[in-house]
């Protein structure tokens, strides 16, 4: 299992680490609202997440941060 | 736990002010990635264009500085010839290098100036609201082009990375792109290679970035990274367009 942490705060909402996933393990959460207005990416399954980073590697904002 | 992947601290902690999904975002971390890697930062100037990237040296935590429209490969060149000990970078869009800055970008190349060029080419002007670009393909839409760009009358899109291959001059010539994971890494090798050719003290290098606009594409992020590759890359093809040191070795 890895670990996946988000700056909530900056991130905007763009959906590009959710395409990424391969496992399609993350989320927008509409039903949240951030700083700066936007719903964040949010992870949903933990457990199955495998670390790739690919989330990570796609987000324009440096919103994610990868253990493993 | 070992950590997997961070933002490099060679990024300034500071949210970016571009629009959601615009790859700059990614462009800045991989460049910062690199310098962080190469442990340049300390010695890195780098020289922020005008367009979408002007607030570069908010976000690099490198010295910067902010040159005229177009002019950034000048004032590199004057950088690096009065301090040849630093690193010196551009971060240019299209809008900046290949429109008003051709003339500086080809003359700072064919003398093979020792800086790294970014080139972030998303074929239109972002900054002021989606003009076309040089850039802009054949037949987009634009807000100067509504009816899509005629090339009859506007001229075909300029190839930078090819039209700059064919001088003597420069050393690296890439072109990369950032529409998915494989690409990203791909791009960040280019741009490592690119820095490490002027601590080598090779010469002229650019990195062609082909990157998006959603907002002013007026698509989705996802959207416009699949428009990337099935409309800009068959135009502007992912390649090594020159590389004068691999061309010698293999000789």
């Amino acid at each position: 299992m890895a670990k996946v942490t988000f700056k909530t705060d900056l991130c905007k909402g763009c959906g590009l680490c959710v395409a990424a996933c391969p496992k399609g393990l993350l989320a927008i959460a509409t039903e949240q609202i951030n700083a700066k207005g936007y719903s964040p990416a949010v992870m949903t399954n933990e457990e199955k997440c495998i670390g790739c980073a690919f989330c990570a590697t796609m987000c324009p904002d440096c919103v994610i941060t990868v253990e493993k | 736990m070992a950590v997997v992947f961070e933002k490099p601290k060679t990024l300034a902690d500071v949210p970016l002010h571009y629009c959601p999904g615009c790859p700059h975002g990614i462009i800045h971390r991989l460049v910062a990635e690199v310098m962080q890697e190469l442990d340049i930062e300390g010695k890195t100037i780098g020289v922020a264009p005008v367009g979408c990237a002007v607030m570069a040296y908010d976000y690099f935590t490198c010295d910067m500085i902010e040159a005229a429209h177009g002019r950034a490969p000048a004032v590199a060149t004057g950088i690096k010839r009065c301090r040849p000990e630093n690193i010196v970078f551009t971060y240019q869009g299209d809008g900046d290098l290949a429109s008003i800055g051709m003339a500086e970008t080809v003359h700072s190349a064919a003398r093979n100036e020792n800086i790294t060029v970014i080139f972030v080419n998303n074929a239109i002007y972002g900054m002021t609201g989606g003009q076309m670009a040089p850039t802009s393909l054949p037949g987009q839409v634009t807000q100067t082009s509504p009816y899509g760009r005629d090339v009859n009358h506007c001229g075909w899109p300029i190839r930078v990375s090819e039209m700059l291959a064919t001088l003597e001059g420069p050393e690296f010539i890439s072109r990369v792109a950032v529409n998915n994971v494989k690409n990203v890494n791909a791009a960040k090798k280019a741009i490592k290679k690119a820095f490490q050719n002027q601590i080598d003290g090779k010469g002229f290098s650019l990195v062609e970035v082909v990157s998006a606009c959603p907002t002013n594409w007026g698509m989705t992020p996802q959207q416009a990274l699949e428009w990337v590759e099935s409309d800009m890359l068959p135009y502007y093809p992912i390649g090594v367009y020159k590389d004068r040191s691999a061309a010698k070795e293999e000789k």
